[in-house]
């Protein structure tokens, strides 16, 4: 088994950090680029910045958020919403982000995703996967922030964008995100085995030991954490020693 | 002392040049062929497919000059798709020429399907010693065992295993995850992504353009 990528999760408003519950009732949190060093500093294998409002607001903020990032985060950097274009995808690679997630854009234009790929490879296209439980082990697709439901189904869009050459998945819980209750594990055991490409698994946990029972489970090959760092519930030293503990292998 | 990054217009040039930076480096972008050949150190950076690293380095027309500052003698470091692009040809997208400076060929990581691993190899993953030596090279003082962040589905087969600085396991399989042949290294790795450790092999390589 690869080691788990443990990764800070930060939703970001205009100049702040936010948290919500269910990507929704959004609060501040902190300031983003102070959260980032301070958890780059403490052992975080990679940081994403996620721009909750992007689509309604101007860039220019996050360009700045990520330059400054980068000056002092010497780690994988992701930009996710609002990428609509390969120019916004050009804009924050060349602020220094390494991959960009991108979600309604590519529901809307699936091409999209396969047309980025080409342009700037696989490896920085992350697609970014909202899912909202609708049934016994069904999820639908959801794009704008947890906001517009699409009618399509979770595993088979998985597979879609593996086919379209996204390398890699962030599949977020909608219904889990914020809540503190543990990953959705049936999400991420039905998509595994779906696609070869790695998953984050994004939303729900509230202590390490969620993070334990899901991978016990569901070999995934990243958690994206945020409430736990952002509200200092545990330590990043401490999820990855609970992780440990476990057997299962971090950067140390 | 001026250590120059090639600006081929492939990728994330920023955090290398941000890490160079932070480790006092005097650091510069540059698509220039005369800046590239008066530079005291030179990196190759470098994401995506070969075939596209070449076709833009042709385009540039920095071929030429990157070959000819490759034989002189001063460090000289390839990151990532910049370290495969010193061998001598890729299977990427059918067969493509490389830069040729280091023998060998750019292959697809072989994975093993029952153990469900994945392409592209995305993680943290160990530097291992190989037969050659750490000590004066870009990995002075590294723990043996150090993680280092990977992205990747190709890896390079150097033909002569003495220029393997060193080995990581994937899939039950050790590539190479460094390379150095003379002046010449490479890292498969982004040592300018992979934390306090990969500053390190960044601030070994200045020291080496300082001499």
């Amino acid at each position: 088994m690869n080691k788990i990528r443990v990764v800070a999760r930060i939703d970001v408003k205009n100049e702040f950090a936010i948290k919500g519950i269910h990507l929704e009732g959004l609060r501040k949190v902190g300031n983003p680029n102070t959260m980032a060093r301070n958890y780059y500093n403490n052992g975080i294998d990679e940081i994403v910045f996620m721009d909750a409002v992007a689509a309604y607001y101007d860039r220019n903020s996050l360009r700045e958020l990520i330059q400054e990032a980068c000056t002092d985060v010497f780690i994988p950097i992701t930009v996710g919403g609002g990428i609509r274009t390969i120019d916004d995808i050009k804009n924050a690679l060349n602020s220094g982000a390494d991959k960009v997630a991108i979600n309604t854009k590519a529901v809307q234009d699936p091409n999209f995703i396969m047309q980025s790929a080409k342009i700037f490879g696989s490896q920085c296209i992350i697609s970014s996967i909202e899912a909202k439980k609708i049934g016994e082990n069904k999820w639908e697709v959801y794009t704008d922030n947890g906001r517009e439901p699409t009618g399509k189904d979770v595993v088979e869009w998985a597979q879609h964008v593996e086919e379209l050459g996204a390398g890699e998945i962030m599949l977020t819980s909608i219904d889990r995100e914020g809540t503190k209750k543990g990953f959705d594990i049936n999400l991420y055991q039905s998509v595994i085995h779906s696609v070869s490409i790695p998953i984050i698994a994004s939303g729900g946990m509230g202590k390490s030991s969620d993070a334990v029972k899901l991978i016990k489970h569901v070999n995934v090959d990243a958690i994206a954490i945020a409430s736990v760092l952002h509200y200092k519930i545990e330590s990043i030293k401490e999820i990855k020693n609970t992780l440990l503990e476990s057997q299962i292998k971090v950067r140390i | 002392m001026k250590i120059a990054i090639v600006d081929y217009d492939i990728g994330n040039v920023r955090s290398i040049l941000s890490a160079f930076e932070n480790q006092g480096a005097n650091v510069f972008l540059t698509s220039d062929k005369d800046e590239i050949l008066k530079s005291d150190g030179l990196v190759l950076p470098g994401v995506g497919a070969f075939s596209h690293g070449m076709e833009n380095l042709k385009s540039y027309d920095l071929v030429d000059a990157i070959k000819e500052y490759a034989i002189s003698d001063r460090p000289f470091m390839g990151i990532c798709l910049g370290m495969q692009l010193l061998f001598e040809e890729s299977e990427e997208f059918g067969e493509t020429k490389g830069l040729g400076l280091i023998l060998g060929k750019v292959v697809k990581l072989p994975t093993k399907d029952s153990q469900n691993e994945k392409l592209p190899h995305v993680s943290w993953n160990e530097l291992n010693s190989n037969k050659a030596p750490w000590e004066n090279t870009i990995l002075t003082d590294i723990e043996e065992g150090s993680d280092m962040y990977f992205v990747h589905s190709f890896i390079a087969q150097p033909r002569d295993s003495d220029n393997i600085l060193s080995t990581t396991e994937y899939s039950s399989h050790h590539f190479c995850s460094s390379v150095k042949k003379d002046n010449i290294y490479g890292c498969q790795f982004h040592p300018e992504k992979s934390g306090p450790t990969g500053l390190k092999i960044i601030n070994n390589f200045i020291r080496m353009c300082q001499t």
